[in-house]
């Protein structure tokens, strides 16, 4: 028997029982859209979370001050309690290896800004321009902060987009004067509208430099040091001279925490690729379902077509032929139910990236391949049963129903 | 060509065990054209059943064509019985969702025929049954004798040594019956060797070798006259 004929004759077969066939394909259908749709919102939350720890900035490690006694962040680390601050001077000396390409101390505070009578509270950032390369910023209007030394106060301030239209509404705000706190600063800058990083909304923040903050908020201690290093490998070279340079500084005390965005990024990576295969799992076993009622329906065929196969087989029919014949419709079934499936799949992601602009629901690759195969393998493995039994029946017998 | 020797059937129902053939002793030449007659369960389906190879002998040999096909393996029987034999049922068994043609074209397509060579027998086939025009008719708008037809030249198509007709037209009224032999005497006139198991004394006749059964045995075998 030819190939070309043995898919003509099992369509044939299909076709002749149109709802049942239709049945089927609708129940593979669905277990393998189902695999695509949960994979893909769990693949579209990953992707979401690690894109949103990237735009934080790459190769990036984050210094804080005090350190709890386990590793990894803990409240103590996330207040920041320690006997000792971390100052300027210890951000200066954390330029001095070749593996840090750039470094911005980080000091945060409220102060409520002024202009012209209108009055806000703000979250005011104190830092240098080297912040706007390590955070990926974007500036919609004039300049950022100036490259100058750490150590010099300048008033000028950057602005976040949502205050500078509170503030100023159509007005022009390049140049002018603002109150912040008990301090003029001259605005020289608006931030762009990409950059939004966890816990900070740059739209809603000032920025001005490091030593103005420190001024405003009469303290001489940094909140954060970022340091961005050369390159990945450079990471943890560049953590340990980190951690070296200050213990040095601070008389021989480990009393600050450095973490890599790496390892929170890799521990969410971790945890979301644990969560996309647990769904995409359970979806799988929809596919196991749809397999037995292949099983189930390719049964019900037999005993349907009983007297057809008691007439192939007067006709000349080997066993085999009869099995290839009944696993090819059956394969037919669950290749064209996983196709659907797929089809169906894809869509509803579409439809998800449509609603979630936010969020790139993609099904992996892995999870679709693997559907795939799944559907199919268990269409095949499942119609063995129904085949062998076909095959097996005695042609007199099955001749002699009607 | 077919040599049935001492061939016994044995079923078993219940615990008793029931001889359908008892001894059966039986030579048929190439193109002889034999009828078997006789009562409901005297062994003649089974017979026929087992010379076309879809039922084997508890006991016995058969020959075919000088080869021993009781000792054959299921998948060479299968193909046996597709080159060298055709089967014609009473209940026609049409495949209902092929069409007339392709009905006909199965055997050729379970013995692996190319496609253009099997449209070309097909049709030449059909032709010869006076069926071209139903060719793309489904069986259910066959009439019952158009299906019988449609059936023969499925049983032919393959250009077999032996057809076999189970109670041919037990399914058709008298008219379409009468068609239904005629055709398959014009075959058996063509040198294919033909046997038509019935109830039907006065189709019996026709036949130039009747044979009558009873309760698994021959009961007699006779020749028509010689001149008929």
């Amino acid at each position: 028997m030819q190939t070309g004929d043995v898919t003509r004759f099992a369509w044939g077969a299909l076709c002749g029982y149109p709802t049942r066939t239709l049945l089927m394909l609708l129940a593979m259908g669905i277990g393998v859209a189902a695999v695509v749709v949960l994979t893909s919102l769990g693949e579209g939350a990953r992707r979401y979370v690690t894109g949103e720890f990237a735009s934080l900035g790459t190769n990036l490690i984050i210094v804080i001050p005090g350190r709890s006694e386990t590793a990894g962040i803990s409240p103590t680390t996330m207040m920041g309690e320690t006997p000792r601050d971390l100052t300027l001077d210890d951000a200066r000396a954390l330029t001095r290896s070749y593996s840090v390409r750039r470094i911005a101390p980080l000091n945060v505070g409220s102060a409520d800004i002024n202009w012209r009578g209108k009055q806000r509270e703000v979250t005011v950032l104190g830092t240098t321009h080297e912040m706007l390369a390590i955070r990926h910023w974007e500036l919609s209007q004039g300049k950022f902060l100036p490259a100058t030394d750490l150590d010099l106060a300048t008033p000028v301030c950057v602005i976040g987009s949502k205050i500078r239209n509170e503030l100023f509404g159509a007005q022009r705000a390049i140049g002018e004067w603002v109150r912040l706190g008990d301090r003029r600063f001259r605005v020289i800058g608006i931030m762009g509208s990409e950059g939004r990083s966890i816990g900070v909304d740059v739209q809603e923040t000032v920025m001005i430099p490091v030593a103005s903050a420190q001024q405003l908020f009469n303290t001489p201690s940094l909140f954060r040091i970022l340091v961005e290093a050369k390159s990945r490998e450079a990471i943890e070279p560049v953590k340990q001279f980190i951690i070296d340079t200050l213990q040095q500084r601070h008389q021989g005390e480990k009393d600050v925490t450095v973490i890599t965005q790496d390892a929170v990024l890799a521990t969410f990576d971790r945890i979301f690729s644990a969560l996309t295969y647990a769904v995409g799992g359970i979806a799988a076993i929809s596919l196991i379902v749809a397999g037995i009622l292949i099983m189930n329906v390719m049964l019900v065929a037999v005993s349907q077509r009983t007297s057809e196969i008691g007439l192939l087989k007067a006709l000349g029919a080997a066993p085999r032929q009869i099995i290839v014949l009944f696993l090819s419709e059956a394969l037919l079934l669950s290749g064209l139910g996983a196709a659907l499936g797929l089809l169906l799949g894809e869509l509803a992601s579409m439809l998800l990236r449509q609603l979630f602009a936010d969020l790139p629901a993609h099904a992996p690759a892995w999870a679709v391949v693997t559907a795939l195969l799944v559907a199919i393998l268990t269409g095949l493995l499942f119609s063995l049963l129904p085949a062998r039994r076909a095959a097996r029946l005695d042609a007199v017998l099955a001749l002699s129903r009607r | 060509m077919i040599s049935l020797e001492q061939i016994h059937r044995d079923f078993q129902v219940g615990d008793q065990v029931v001889h359908a053939l008892d001894d059966i002793n039986l030579d048929i030449s190439a193109g002889e054209y034999v009828s078997i007659m006789g009562p409901s369960g005297s062994g003649k389906s089974t017979l026929l059943n087992l010379i076309g190879l879809l039922d084997r002998a508890t006991a016995g040999h058969y020959l075919l064509n000088g080869e021993d096909v009781t000792t054959l393996s299921d998948v060479e029987q299968a193909a046996t019985r597709n080159r060298r034999i055709g089967f014609v049922f009473q209940s026609f068994h049409l495949v209902p969702r092929l069409s007339a043609a392709g009905n006909v074209e199965l055997p050729l397509i379970l013995a692996g025929m190319p496609a253009a060579e099997r449209k070309a027998r097909v049709a030449q086939t059909l032709q010869a049954l006076n069926l071209t025009d139903r060719a793309h008719h489904k069986p259910d708008q066959l009439s019952g004798g158009q299906r019988q037809r449609v059936a023969i030249a499925r049983a032919t198509v393959t250009e077999p040594a032996v057809v076999l007709a189970d109670e041919p037209t037990g399914n058709l009224d008298h008219k379409s019956g009468g068609d239904v032999i005629n055709i398959l005497e014009s075959l058996n006139q063509r040198g294919i060797t033909l046997m038509v198991v019935t109830h039907d004394a006065e189709i019996g006749d026709r036949a130039t070798r009747r044979i009558k059964m009873r309760d698994g045995r021959i009961e007699s075998d006779t020749q028509a006259d010689a001149d008929r």
